[in-house]
This record gives C-alpha cells, sequence and structure tokens, in this order.
C-alpha cells in the first residue's frame, strides 16, 4: 500500500507540469495582453510594462523561469490585482470555496445516501418513485437556474436568507449557495446508493444474514451497508473535479469572493500568474483528493489489495 | 417437541409460485414430505426442478414481490411456519433451524471479519457477551476442523480457502444447535477431494449433536452414503420419496432410473455416457399430462394427456407415475 | 465524473426485494427455463422492453416535442409574428421587458406568451433558437465524442498488449486533470473569430472532455469480444485489421455505446449552458438556452420571466433525456455485458 501512495504522490509532479505547461502556453498563445484596457498605451509606457514583467525575455527563459519558480511555489503577483501575490489571493478564496464545496459535499452526501437507502428499502413504494423523481429533477436542473430560483424564492419572497452575500462560513449566507451547489450530487449520490443497495440486497450473504435471524434493521445497517456504499465512494474522487466547476458556477450567481470568481474573473482579464496559479492549485487539489479517496476504499472493502 | 407421527418438520402441499413476465412459474407445484428427528432427508433434483425454493420456503426467504408461498403448511416441532409473526420467524432462523448455501464465497459477507460473523448469531439467539460469543466461536471453528482458530479467525472471508469457508459456514450454522439444518448443494461449489471432506463433516456434526440434516443435491453419489430418506424433485413436483437403500436399489420411476443411469459406473465399460435426454420444462408453461412425459423413454399416450398418480408402491416409497408398478417390477428383478 | 460509466460493481437489479425475505437471483432463474434467442431480434426485444418503460416512453415524447419546436419553431414564428431572436421593436415604448401574456401597457395579449426581455425581443422566439443551439451543439459535441472515445477505445481494445496499456495509461492521466478548466481558459483565451468559427471550437472543445468514459467502455467491450470465435474466423480469412476493428468488432459492442452517448447528449448540453451563462460558450448575437438563463439570471428581482422560461424548457429537456437514457439502459441491460 505504501508504494501504492508514494507511487501516486511521485505523479503528481509531472501531471502538474503538464497542466501548468498548457495552461501558460493557452495564455501566451492568446492575443491581446493583460494591459491592453481602454486607453491605448504610448510604445515607451508599453516598453516598460514589459521589461517590468520580464516579458521583453524570450519564451523559453521565461517558461524556464516559471518552472522555477512555481517548484519553490511563488506564482508571482496577479497582473490585475495591483501589489498582490498571488498566494495571497489563494489564500485568501481558498476558505470561501472550501467552505461552500466541503458544506455542499457533506449535505449531498447526508441526503442521498438517506434518500438512496429508503428508496432500494421500499423499492417500487411511492418513497422509492418519488425520491427517484426528485433526484432526476436534481440532475436535470443547471446549478445556475436553480440558484436563482432558490434565491427569488427564499430571498426575495420569504426573506429568509440574504440574496448575494457572503458572511462567511458559520452564516446564513452559505445556505443558498451550498444547497444550489449540492443539489446534482444529492441527484447522483442517492441514485447510486439506490442501485448499490438493492445490488447488495440481493447478494447471497445478505441471504445468509437474514437466515441467522436478523431484523431488517440489523441487516441493512450492518450487512448491506458497507457494500452498498462502495459506489458512492467511488463516485466521490470525479465528483469533485466537476464540484470544482459547480463552484465557479455558483460563486458567479451569488457573487461570492471565491477561487472561482477569481478564476473567471483572471480568465477574462488575462492575469496569467494568477490563471496559472488557480489552475495548479486546483490540479493538485484533485489529484490529492482522489488519491484519498483511492485509499479510503482500500480501507472500507478489505480485498482490495495496492 | 414432535408432532403426532414424530415428525420434527412436515411440510404440506407447498405451493410456491412466481409471477414472471410471461406468466407464473410454478415453481413448487404441491409437495409433501416428513423429516424425523435425528434423520437426514435427500432432496435430488436437476436444476430448475424447485429443490432450492422448496427449502428456502421453509424459512420463509423468499422474495415476495415476484414470489408467493401460494397455499399449504410447514409444520415445525407443531407450530406452521407459514403463520408465524415475523419476531417468531427470526427467533425461529439460525437458531431452530439453520441453512447453508452453495457458495461460501458469496454467501460469507466479504467485509465483515468470520468473527464477527460467527459471533453475531450467538449473540443474537443465545445472549452471550462478546466474550462468550468468542470463545463459543473459537471452539465451533475449531470443531469443525480449522487449525488455529483463535487466530485465523479475525480475518476476512476471501483470506480462506473454499473448503475451509464452508467450513466456517457451517461452523456458523451450527453455533446455536439447531435441531434442523438445511444444506443447500453444500459441494456444488468446491473441489472434489474437498467435498468428502466436508459431507464427512456434516456426517460428523450430525452424529453427535443429532440433528436433522435436510441435503439437496443435483448429484446422487453425494446422497447415496449420507441420507436415510431421499426425494426426486422434477418441475416443481415430487417424482418420488422412499428410503434411499431401497430407491437406489428399486427405483420406482422412469426419471429416477435416468438419473441412477446417468451416474457413470467406473466397473462397467461402456461406450458412451449416458444422459437423459431433452431439457427441463418451462415451468410457466406446463403440458397437461405428465412433466417428464417428452423426455421419458417409457412414455405413452397417456402420459402426455393425463397427471400421473402418486401411486403407492411400498408404505414408505411412493412414486409419480402411470407405470410406477411396471417400473418398479423391472427395478426388482434386476436388482 | 461519470455516474453513468458501468462500475465494475454495480448493476442495475431485475429483482424486487422485499423488506423481510430474501433470495438470490440464482434460484429464481434456474426456474425459467427457455431459450436464449439471439441475433435481430435483439434489438427488438430491447425496443419492446423499452416501450414498456413508461418513463422513457414520456421522455421520448417530450423530446421529440420540444426538438420539433426548436427546429420548425423558428421559422414558424418568424412567418407568423415576423419576431425572431435577434429583432428588437421599432416602436421605442416597446423596448421594455413585458411580462408574459400582456401588452406593454398591462393589459392582455397575445402576442408575447412568454413576455420580452429588456430589449424588446420576444422570449418565446429566444427560447426556440436557443434550442436550435443548444440542441446543435449538443448532438454535434456528442457525435465528436463518439467518435474520438469510440475509435480510441476500439483500437486500445483491440491491440491490446503495451499499446492498450500506454493508451488508457493517456485517459487515465486525462481523467485526473481538471479538464474544464483548461477548457475554460481556452475558450477564453482563444476566442473565435466568427460566429461558425466559435460553433465550432465548441463542438470540439465540448467533445473533447466526453470521449474518455467512450473510450474506456469501448475498450471494455472489445477487450470481452475480442477473443469470440467470429473474431478468429475474421482473422483465418485474412480480413485486415482496420476492418477487423471497425467492420466487426464495434458493431457488436454498440449496446453501451449507444446508452452512454444517448447520456452523454443532457451532460454536453449541460456544459454548453453553464459555459454560455459564464459567457464563453454561445456569445450574442446568437443564443442558447444558457445564455438565456444568464440574462434572466440579471434580472431575475424584477423580470423573473426571462429565466424562469429559458430554464424550465432546459430542465424539461434534460429530464426527458435522462429518462429515456435510463429507459435505453435498462431495456439493453440483460444483454449488455458489463465487465
Amino acid at each position: 500500500m505504501l508504494r501504492f501512495i508514494i507511487r501516486r504522490v511521485v505523479i503528481i509532479v509531472p501531471m502538474l507540469f503538464i497542466v501548468v505547461t498548457i495552461t501558460w502556453a493557452l495564455v501566451r498563445l492568446s492575443p491581446g495582453n493583460f494591459y491592453t484596457g481602454e486607453k491605448k498605451l504610448t510604445p515607451a509606457v508599453e516598453r516598460n510594462l514589459r521589461e517590468k514583467y520580464g516579458l521583453n525575455q524570450p519564451w523559453y527563459t521565461q517558461y524556464r523561469k516559471l518552472l522555477w519558480n512555481i517548484a519553490r511555489f511563488d506564482f508571482g503577483s496577479s497582473l490585475k490585482y495591483e501589489g498582490q501575490s498571488v498566494n495571497q489571493i489563494l489564500w485568501r478564496g481558498l476558505p470561501v470555496s472550501a467552505a461552500l464545496g466541503i458544506t455542499a459535499y457533506l449535505i449531498a452526501l447526508i441526503f442521498g445516501i438517506a434518500m438512496g437507502t429508503f428508496a432500494a428499502l421500499r423499492q417500487n413504494s411511492w418513497i422509492d418513485y418519488g425520491s427517484m423523481a426528485l433526484a432526476m429533477l436534481g440532475i436535470s436542473i443547471p446549478n445556475f437556474v436553480l440558484g436563482p430560483l432558490l434565491v427569488l424564492l427564499f430571498s426575495l419572497t420569504l426573506f429568509w436568507f440574504p440574496p448575494a452575500l457572503w458572511n462567511g462560513f458559520a452564516s446564513r449566507s452559505i445556505v443558498l449557495p451550498a444547497l444550489t451547489l449540492s443539489a446534482i450530487y444529492i441527484a447522483y449520490i442517492a441514485r447510486l446508493t439506490r442501485s448499490g443497495m438493492l445490488e447488495v440486497l440481493r447478494s447471497d450473504y445478505i441471504r445468509t444474514a437474514r437466515a441467522k435471524g436478523l431484523s431488517e434493521r440489523q441487516v441493512v445497517m450492518r450487512h448491506a451497508l458497507r457494500g452498498g456504499l462502495l459506489p458512492v465512494v467511488s463516485f466521490s474522487g470525479p465528483a469533485l473535479a466537476f464540484l470544482i466547476t459547480g463552484t465557479v458556477v455558483v460563486e458567479k450567481v451569488f457573487a461570492l469572493p471565491g477561487l472561482g470568481n477569481y478564476f473567471i474573473n483572471a480568465c477574462f482579464n488575462r492575469d496569467e500568474p494568477l490563471i496559472i496559479g488557480i489552475v495548479a492549485f486546483i490540479a493538485i487539489a484533485v489529484l490529492v483528493f482522489n488519491l484519498l479517496v483511492d485509499i479510503s476504499y482500500a480501507f472500507i472493502d478489505p480485498r482490495i489489495r495496492y | 417437541m414432535n408432532d403426532q407421527n414424530g415428525n420434527l418438520l412436515s411440510v404440506k402441499d407447498l405451493r410456491v409460485y412466481f409471477a414472471a413476465e410471461d406468466g407464473t412459474v410454478k415453481a413448487v407445484d404441491g409437495i409433501n414430505f416428513e423429516v424425523k428427528r435425528g434423520e437426514t432427508l435427500g432432496i435430488v433434483g436437476e436444476s430448475g426442478s424447485g429443490k432450492t425454493v422448496a427449502n428456502l420456503a421453509l424459512m420463509k426467504l423468499i422474495p415476495t414481490p415476484p414470489g408467493k408461498i401460494v397455499s399449504g403448511s410447514i409444520n415445525f416441532n407443531g407450530a406452521d411456519i407459514l403463520k408465524l409473526s415475523p419476531a417468531e420467524l427470526r427467533d425461529l432462523r439460525g437458531k431452530r433451524i439453520a441453512m447453508i448455501f452453495q457458495d461460501p464465497m458469496t454467501s460469507l459477507n466479504p467485509f465483515m471479519r468470520v468473527s464477527k460473523q460467527l459471533m453475531e448469531v450467538t449473540r443474537l439467539h443465545l445472549g452471550h457477551s462478546k466474550a462468550e460469543a468468542r470463545a463459543h466461536a473459537i471452539e465451533m471453528l475449531e470443531h469443525v476442523g480449522i487449525p488455529d482458530a483463535a487466530d485465523r479467525m479475525d480475518s476476512y472471508p476471501h483470506e480462506f480457502s473454499g473448503g475451509m469457508r464452508q467450513r466456517v459456514m457451517i461452523a456458523m450454522a451450527l453455533s446455536c444447535k439447531p435441531e434442523l439444518l438445511i444444506a443447500d448443494e453444500p459441494t456444488t461449489a468446491l473441489d472434489v477431494t474437498i467435498q468428502a471432506q466436508i459431507l464427512e463433516l456434516i456426517k460428523e456434526l450430525k452424529a453427535e449433536t443429532g440433528t436433522s440434516v435436510i441435503l439437496i443435491t443435483h448429484d446422487l453419489g453425494v446422497v447415496a452414503g449420507m441420507t436415510d430418506h431421499l426425494i426426486v424433485m422434477y418441475a416443481g413436483k415430487i417424482f418420488e420419496q422412499a428410503p434411499t437403500k431401497e430407491l437406489f436399489a428399486r427405483p420406482g420411476n422412469p426419471y429416477t432410473r435416468g438419473l441412477l443411469r446417468s451416474v457413470p459406473d467406473p466397473t462397467h465399460d461402456t461406450e458412451t455416457l449416458y444422459q437423459i435426454p431433452g431439457q427441463p420444462p418451462d415451468l410457466a408453461r406446463l403440458p397437461p399430462g405428465c412433466p417428464f412425459a417428452a423426455r421419458c423413454e417409457r412414455a405413452a399416450e397417456i402420459c402426455t394427456r393425463e397427471f400421473p398418480p402418486f401411486v403407492e408402491l411400498t408404505p414408505s416409497h411412493r412414486s409419480l407415475c402411470h407405470f410406477a408398478n411396471e417400473v418398479y417390477a423391472e427395478s426388482s428383478a434386476t436388482s | 465524473m461519470d455516474p453513468n460509466e458501468p462500475q465494475n460493481r454495480i448493476n442495475e437489479p431485475e429483482l424486487h426485494v422485499g423488506p423481510e425475505y430474501a433470495v438470490a437471483e440464482r434460484d429464481v432463474s434456474e426456474l425459467v427455463t427457455g431459450e436464449i434467442v439471439t441475433g435481430s431480434s435483439l434489438w427488438r426485444d430491447a425496443w419492446r422492453r423499452l416501450l414498456r418503460n413508461k418513463l422513457a416512453v414520456f421522455g421520448m415524447i417530450v423530446v421529440v416535442l420540444i426538438a420539433l419546436s426548436a427546429i420548425a419553431g423558428p421559422a414558424i414564428i418568424k412567418q407568423t409574428t415576423g419576431f425572431t431572436y435577434d429583432s428588437i421593436p421599432k416602436d421605442t415604448t416597446l423596448l421594455k421587458s413585458i411580462p408574459p401574456f400582456r401588452g406593454p401597457n398591462g393589459e392582455f395579449s397575445w402576442k408575447h406568451p412568454m413576455g420580452t426581455d429588456v430589449a424588446g425581443r420576444d422570449i418565446l422566439a429566444r427560447v426556440l433558437s436557443g434550442g436550435q443551439i443548444s440542441l446543435m451543439v449538443a448532438l454535434i459535441a456528442t457525435l465528436v465524442s463518439l467518435v474520438i472515445g469510440v475509435s480510441y477505445g476500439a483500437i486500445a481494445g483491440y491491440l491490446g498488449g503495451r499499446v492498450d496499456d500506454l493508451m488508457m495509461r493517456m485517459v487515465d492521466v486525462l481523467y485526473s486533470l481538471p479538464y474544464v478548466i483548461i477548457v475554460i481558459v481556452l475558450l477564453a483565451l482563444l476566442p473565435a473569430k466568427t460566429p461558425t468559427a466559435q460553433l465550432a471550437q465548441l463542438f470540439f472543445a465540448l467533445g473533447a472532455v466526453s470521449w474518455l468514459t467512450m473510450a474506456r467502455i469501448v475498450r471494455g467491450q472489445i477487450l470481452s469480444l475480442k477473443n469470440q470465435e467470429f473474431v478468429l474466423a475474421a482473422r483465418a480469412t485474412g480480413v485486415s485489421t482496420p476492418k477487423i476493428i471497425f467492420r466487426h468488432l464495434v458493431p457488436n459492442a454498440l449496446g453501451p455505446v449507444i446508452v452512454y452517448a444517448t447520456l452523454t447528449i443532457p451532460s454536453v448540453m449541460l456544459s454548453e449552458a453553464f459555459l454560455s451563462f459564464l459567457g464563453l460558450g454561445v456569445r450574442p448575437p446568437r443564443v442558447s438556452w444558457g445564455s438565456l438563463a444568464a440574462e434572466g439570471a440579471q434580472n431575475l428581482a424584477v423580470y423573473p420571466w426571462q429565466l424562469i422560461f429559458p430554464g424550465v424548457t432546459m430542465a424539461l429537456m434534460l429530464f426527458s433525456l435522462n429518462f429515456v437514457g435510463d429507459g435505453l439502459r435498462d431495456a439493453l441491460d440483460p444483454q449488455m455485458r458489463r465487465d
């Protein structure tokens, strides 16, 4: 197992390298510059700018410098947000996005697993059909439609929650964004749990458990749940990657000062260091999280041997 | 406690039907049998004969949406299992009637340690504490012949070999000293050499504890040395029932005869191996006459038209056939 | 993420299990013996089973209805009322957002069943035109992903060995990258000049994201089919490798491919929508459901119908497509070999 972990950790480096290179290439290949704005700059000013940011050096030199800096976790300073280093911005935006993402996924796990389990236990009842219909809705309503709708209902009509504000993790302002983000995951997790549980409940060892005289509750809680939730665990890895893109949309809808919002703005501003910084960070996060999920898989299923 | 006839288990007119896409599958269609205390009953049949369904029905382990126990009574120790409340049923299962299944790999929970699976039974039914349950489990494992039981019991099922796993299942089933053990093809998934060991084990344990056993199999070789009585099932019905020796020596039914002929006899030099021709019938669309008529070498016109009678050849030997007496006479002549 | 990807440990269940009882599928399937029919009736059986699934049928009807409206709608509306997705009224009093079924002064009117946006454009026309674009992008992007995925997976599966290893490693690498993020960067930084180029860029960007799982599925199928007799026969008669791959193996792997393709369409539609929502997908003057939702979201408090109509239409379409996809999967399931 240790070798497996080491191998996976080591592989992060080349992956990061690929990601950073592609991103950097895209930024460099794109027309326009970060400093092109409303005003037209005089050649002298432009030359100074280019020199200040090292843009007048040959591209391979700049590339080499970039890699060197990144190896030391120095992503440079934002081109658009004067005087702020990328690391500072990352530090500021991360808690917001992390709080949003984690809360959303926890909600999704709790409600999704509960719904899916009840649906499986009462197959073909109205609980089953109802939950699955609800799940289908969750998959079909895009988060950028759901978000505003929730705002319309709960903020502007019922005044329960603030519409577009961020008061920190512990405040009410996290509720609507987290719910919006979680919707599609509640749906997928509910469906996966249901099919996973149904599959497990058909298996021979569940039959043995019943033949031993265990009550239905004991059979489900002690025997069925662990195997039935495996699909949810394997889903969690790739789910994170998409959670990130979901965060981008939700942060835009609710105007939250998280990494997603910074990222989109950086893209439109051609803020190269910030773009590369955020993308690199996301890549590492995704890889690490996938590794954690795979490791936990081994703990849940004793048959797995890395 | 037995009922009036000294029977531990008495099944009367059991019918289990399944609702399938294209009709009703009559998996078990009116069977009657008894098991006496301390006796071993063998139930023999091909796949699809209904033998497994019948035995699952004994503990009401049939899934009710597609399946239904349509009629019948299952009398265990004087009480009808089909009329028990869920709580009473749970009390019965694992404690007084136990079942072991065909494939020990899939029948044991792969995510749970063997020790926990064993301890679960006695803690539930006998009220053992953790320590008591653990000691008891070790005892059972050693009893079924698993070396180093105390060390190995905390492993997971996949860390045991097939034969070992089946021993674990047997240990689990016998933990609470049940009055009846139902063994559904316990050796089919195992190697031939292991098969013999497992059967021996069951025999020994039975001798020790006096448990009654129902042994289900498609393999006549297995039942020969193990059982007191035999039932032959086909298409959801009992085609013949008799004491084992009698059935082997003087079969009264063409189907049984066919089964016996299919067992290769190393002492006789034959060119081809015998196989009963044809396939078992579609249980959703049974023909009006005898279900075996299409494959029977003795089939006559009456067989396709009329359902055969259950003929009593001797008080303990019955056969479902129009020509039961003739077949019986022929067998007696040659034996 | 692909919850639709067949995972080794999950199968859609076929038996019902009640609360008190349990049995293994084997015990019951033992009972119903009969002949296994192969060949052309495989598809007919699947079709029949699909038709029995009421939700899938409902889904198919809705999909067809919406698709037809999107295809023919804009032209019909243009003929009858003169509205297009782009038409700004000449009358300056109409340059405001009117609620559904109302006229400029609040009176009842049939003219704009979905109201108008702030520039006075009829929302119904915009929703239908947006549907055209959304559907077209979804279909073509799915096609792109299909072509890439099937070819890649088939080649990897058939060639096997180290080539397969290498190819699948690349897929794994790509799978664990924040792919969509890079696509966002791409679309933000390299906008195509002409509207058609924009669309083409979108097709490829979206197709490029979803081919990975398709490749995996196809490879799995090919691997299990590869060693069957008909392949050996073809090889023995000297059929060339590409022919074997594409003429013999691929048609037999079609089942899961069809299911996954049907489930990719709504997923791609959703991706296009949120990209457009972020301003990266379909750009003005063209409209898609996503860009309409973006506009609508901005004016939500005052003119909620601007968001509700495109949003609900899109949700309905996705809803129905997912039902059809699920139904297809259930219908083809028994024949579908899952790893």
